[in-house]
C-alpha cells in the first residue's frame, strides 16, 4: 500500500483532548443555535418572550396573591380590597370545599370521627349509641355532626372520615403497580386479582360476605372447570365453568318457573352472614360523587375495556363470518353514536326494556356504557396494531405449531399492543375525561359539584378557582398516564437498539 | 458453474450419515391448488424418503414456495392428498398442528420474533407446544445455538444481529422443536453475499446429520454438493427431476435447459 512519498504521513504524537473554544459549548451555544440563529428567529424569540411575559404578568399576581382564608366570596373580596390588590384569586373556596370536590356527598364515618376526635362532646351528648344508635334523634344527630365537623380540620376529616374511599384508592395503587411495573414481585398480582372485590366492599360497604362469596363463587366455577377439563378435555371444562357460573349466580331453573334453589350464592351469603355478621355501613351509589366518581368510573372502564377491546379486534379479524359480523356491528354501532346519547339511553330507555320492578344501579349502568364505548375505540386501535404486524410473524408462529390462542398471546398481541400503546393510552385519557359527562345523567361528578358549590349563598359567583382545581386534578392523572405510556414504549423497544 | 460453487468448495462434506432410508417422509399425490381461479399448483406428485435432501428450483412464480408451504399447511390445497410423517393433512386443525410441530420451516425473511431475545425465540415453541420444562428447553436451545455457532448472541434481540446470524437463529429455532423434516424457503435470497456462506454451511451440517430437507433455493453449488435430487418447477408443475449431476449436465426439457443457461450462464 505504499504511494508516492509526498502523500505519506505518519503521526508521531497524539493530540490531547482540549475543551471547545468559548461560546462553542453549553448554554451560550444552545441559545445561539436555538434562539438567535437568524434575524427572523431572533425576532420570533423576542416576540415569544413578550407574549409569555404578558400572560404571566396578568395571571401570576391573581394566582399568587390569592386569598386562602375566607368563608365566602364577599369576604374574599373584602380582604382583597383591604390589601389594596386589583385582582386576587379566591382560593378559600378550594380550601373550604376540597373534600366535597373529591368525594361529593359520600358520607363520612361519623362514629369514628366522634369517638376519636370529639370524645368529650360525645360523652356529654350521651355516648355513641345515644347519638348514632338506632333510636336516636335525627335532628340532634345532624346538629352534633355539623358542630363536630366545624370543629375538626379538613385534613382530619379527609384521613379519618373518608378512610374507606381513601384506603380503596391506596390499595388501587398497590394493585395496579405490579401490572404496570414488571420489576415488582409477581406475587403481588394476586393482590390485583383480589382488589376489585375489596374495592367494592370498601366503597359500597354492606356485608363483607357479599363480595367475598362472589369472589369465592368465581373461583369455585373456575376450579370446577379445571377439574373437569383435566379429565374430559377443554370443551367439557369450558361448559362446566359456564354451568357452574349459572348455578352459582343465576337461576337456570327460572325458565320452568322454579325459584328458591338457584342461584346458590345468596344461600352461601346468608349462612355466612348468620354465622359471622361482619360489614361496613352500606352506602348507595347515588351518594357517590366528586373526583372519586371519576376514578371509579375511569379505572373500571380502563381495566374492563382493554380485554373487551382486544377480543373485539381479534373477532373483527376472525375467519368465521358470524363472529366477524357481530364484532363489526358492535364496534360501528357503539362508535357511531355520541357517548352522551348512550348515557341518556342507559338512564331512561333501559328502564323500558328491563322487567318492571328491577332496579339497575345508576353508577353500574354508566360504568358498563363507558366500558363498552371505550372498548369499541380500543378495538380499532388494536386492529391498527394487528395490521401493522408483518404476515411473516403469523406464519412463523404457525410453522412452530403454536395454536391460535397461543400465537395470539405469545407472538401477535405482545407486538401489536406495543405498537398500539400511544393509541390505547390516548383512548384511556379520553375515557377518563369523558367521565365528567355523567353529570348529565344526574351523577355528581366534580363539574356537577362546582355547580352545587356555586348554588350556596357564600360562594355564588365563583368560577375560575373551582374549574382550575378540577382541571388540575384531571391533568395530574392524565399526565401520569401519558408519562407512563412513554416509559412503557421505551422499555419495550427491543428492535434496532 | 465453478463461480457458484466457490461458496462451499473449501468444505469437505461428510457423507457418512447422509443415507436415504426406504421409509417415506412426505407423500404428495395429485395435489392441486388454486388462488381464487388461478391454478398455482397442478397435479403435483412427489415422494420424499427419510434422509433425502431435495432442492427445488425454478423461475419466480413457478409455485415452488407454494409447494413447500402446502407441506406444513401454511397454504391449504384444494385437491389431492398430502401425507407428512404418516399424518394426512386435512382441514382438521388438530392434524395441522401435529404436522407443523414435526416439520421445521426456515423463511426467506427469517421471521424471528423481534420482541423476544434469541434464547426466548428458541425456547418459546418447545415450552408452549412440547411442554418441555424451561431449564431443559434452554439447554436444548443453547446446544443448537452452539451448533449454528452463535451461542454468544443468546441474550441479544434479533434486531441486533446481522442477516446471516438471524437466519442461523431461525434454523436453530426450528431445530429446537426436534423436527424430523426441515423446509427451507429461499433461505439465502435476502442475504448479502458474504453471509450466504455461513447459512449454507449450517444447512450442509444439517444434511450431514441426516436431516430430511426440502430447500427452495437458487444456490446451485449447494444443490450439487448436498442434494440427492433436484426438482425443476415451472407454471405450477414439476417439469423435471433428477439427481444433481444428471440434472445439471444433461437436462432433458427445453424449459430446464433455458433456465439453467440463464442461471449458470454468466
Amino acid at each position: 500500500m505504499s504511494g508516492p512519498s509526498s502523500i505519506a504521513f505518519v503521526r508521531r504524537d497524539i493530540i490531547a483532548p482540549a475543551p471547545p473554544p468559548p461560546g462553542q459549548a453549553g448554554v451560550l451555544r444552545w441559545m445561539r443555535e436555538n434562539l438567535f440563529s437568524s434575524l427572523t428567529n431572533t425576532l420570533l424569540t423576542l416576540l415569544s418572550v413578550y407574549l409569555i411575559w404578558s400572560v404571566l404578568a396578568s395571571v401570576m399576581p391573581w394566582t399568587l396573591n390569592g386569598v386562602w382564608g375566607a368563608s365566602s366570596l364577599n369576604e374574599c373580596r373584602e380582604i382583597r380590597d383591604a390589601r389594596g390588590l386589583e385582582t386576587a384569586a379566591c382560593w378559600a373556596v378550594i380550601n373550604e370545599r376540597w373534600l366535597q370536590l373529591l368525594f361529593g356527598f359520600y358520607p363520612t364515618d361519623d362514629r369514628l370521627l366522634a369517638s376519636v376526635f370529639h370524645a368529650e362532646p360525645l360523652a356529654a351528648a350521651g355516648g355513641l349509641e345515644a347519638v348514632f344508635g338506632a333510636g336516636s334523634n335525627a335532628t340532634a344527630r345532624i346538629e352534633f355532626v355539623n358542630a363536630m365537623k366545624a370543629d375538626l380540620s379538613n385534613l382530619t376529616i379527609f384521613f379519618f372520615g373518608y378512610w374507606r374511599p381513601l384506603l380503596a384508592v391506596v390499595l388501587l395503587v398497590v394493585a395496579v403497580a405490579p401490572i404496570l411495573y414488571a420489576s415488582l414481585p409477581r406475587g403481588l398480582l394476586w393482590v390485583s386479582l383480589a382488589y376489585p372485590f375489596v374495592a367494592v366492599f370498601l366503597f359500597w360497604g354492606g356485608s363483607v360476605w357479599g363480595p367475598a362469596t362472589v369472589a369465592l363463587g368465581l373461583v369455585a366455577a373456575l376450579y370446577i372447570g379445571r377439574l373437569v377439563s383435566a379429565r374430559l378435555g377443554l370443551l367439557a371444562g369450558a361448559l362446566a365453568v359456564v354451568a357452574a357460573f349459572f348455578m352459582i349466580f343465576l337461576n337456570p331453573l327460572g325458565v320452568i318457573g322454579h325459584t328458591g334453589l338457584f342461584p346458590l350464592f345468596p344461600h352461601a351469603k346468608g349462612v355466612l352472614d348468620a354465622l359471622m355478621p361482619l360489614g361496613l355501613p352500606a352506602i348507595p351509589s347515588d351518594q357517590f360523587g366528586g373526583f372519586m366518581l371519576a376514578i371509579i368510573i375511569g379505572t373500571s372502564g380502563i381495566v374492563l375495556s382493554l380485554p373487551i377491546g382486544i377480543l373485539l379486534a381479534l373477532g373483527r379479524q376472525s375467519t368465521m363470518p358470524f363472529i366477524r359480523w357481530v364484532c363489526v356491528t358492535f364496534i360501528e354501532v357503539i362508535r357511531g353514536v355520541p357517548l352522551i346519547v348512550w348515557l341518556f339511553v342507559a338512564s331512561t330507555l333501559l328502564k323500558y326494556f328491563l322487567p318492571p320492578g328491577s332496579s339497575f344501579d345508576a353508577l353500574l349502568r354508566v360504568i358498563i356504557l363507558v366500558t363498552l364505548f371505550a372498548s369499541a375505540y380500543i378495538a380499532e386501535v388494536v386492529r391498527g396494531g394487528l395490521a401493522a404486524l408483518p404476515k411473516g410473524q403469523y406464519e412463523a408462529a404457525d410453522s412452530l405449531g403454536l395454536d391460535y390462542w397461543k400465537s395470539m398471546q405469545l407472538i401477535v398481541l405482545p407486538q401489536a399492543l406495543k405498537v398500539s400503546i400511544p393509541g390505547i393510552v390516548n383512548t384511556f385519557i379520553g375515557l377518563f375525561k369523558d367521565t365528567t359527562l355523567v353529570v348529565f345523567v344526574g351523577l355528581r361528578d366534580p363539574l356537577g359539584l362546582t355547580n352545587a358549590i356555586r348554588a350556596t349563598p357564600e360562594w355564588n359567583g365563583i368560577y375560575w378557582e373551582l374549574y382550575i382545581f378540577v382541571a388540575l386534578l384531571f391533568f395530574t392523572f392524565c399526565f401520569f398516564m401519558s408519562r407512563y405510556s412513554m416509559y412503557l414504549e421505551r422499555k419495550l423497544q427491543t428492535d434496532h437498539r | 458453474m465453478s463461480e457458484l460453487q466457490t461458496s462451499i468448495e473449501d468444505r469437505q462434506i461428510n457423507r457418512s450419515q447422509m443415507k436415504v432410508s426406504d421409509e417415506i417422509a412426505i407423500d404428495i399425490t395429485d395435489m392441486n391448488k388454486w388462488y381464487g381461479t388461478f391454478h398455482v399448483l397442478r397435479d403435483i406428485n412427489l415422494t420424499v424418503n427419510r434422509g433425502e435432501r431435495i432442492v427445488v428450483c425454478g423461475p419466480s412464480g413457478s409455485g415452488k414456495s407454494t409447494l413447500i408451504r402446502c407441506i406444513n399447511a401454511l397454504e391449504e390445497h384444494q385437491k389431492g392428498k398430502i401425507t407428512v410423517d404418516g399424518t394426512t393433512l386435512s382441514t382438521d386443525l388438530k392434524n395441522i398442528d401435529k404436522v407443523r410441530s414435526e416439520v421445521g420451516m426456515v423463511f426467506q425473511h427469517f421471521n424471528l420474533f423481534p420482541h423476544l431475545s434469541i434464547l426466548e425465540n428458541c425456547t418459546l415453541a418447545p415450552i408452549w407446544v412440547r411442554k418441555v420444562p424451561k431449564r431443559e428447553a434452554e439447554e436444548t436451545a443453547m446446544y443448537f445455538l452452539e451448533k449454528v455457532k452463535i451461542p454468544e448472541q443468546a441474550l441479544k434481540y434479533p434486531g441486533q444481529l446481522s442477516g446471516g446470524q438471524q437466519q442461523r437463529v431461525a434454523i436453530a429455532r426450528s431445530l429446537c422443536m426436534r423436527p424430523r423434516i426441515m423446509l427451507f424457503d429461499e433461505p439465502t435470497s435476502a442475504l448479502d453475499p458474504e453471509m450466504i456462506k455461513e447459512v449454507l454451511d449450517t444447512m450442509i451440517q444439517l444434511a450431514e446429520d441426516g436431516m430430511t430437507m426440502i430447500c427452495v433455493t437458487h444456490e446451485m453449488g449447494f444443490a450439487q454438493a448436498v442434494a440427492n435430487r433436484v426438482i425443476f418447477m415451472d407454471q405450477g408443475q414439476i417439469i423435471e427431476q433428477n439427481e444433481p449431476k444428471a440434472f445439471f449436465n444433461t437436462p432433458q426439457n427445453d424449459r430446464t435447459k433455458l433456465f439453467l443457461s440463464q442461471i449458470l450462464g454468466h
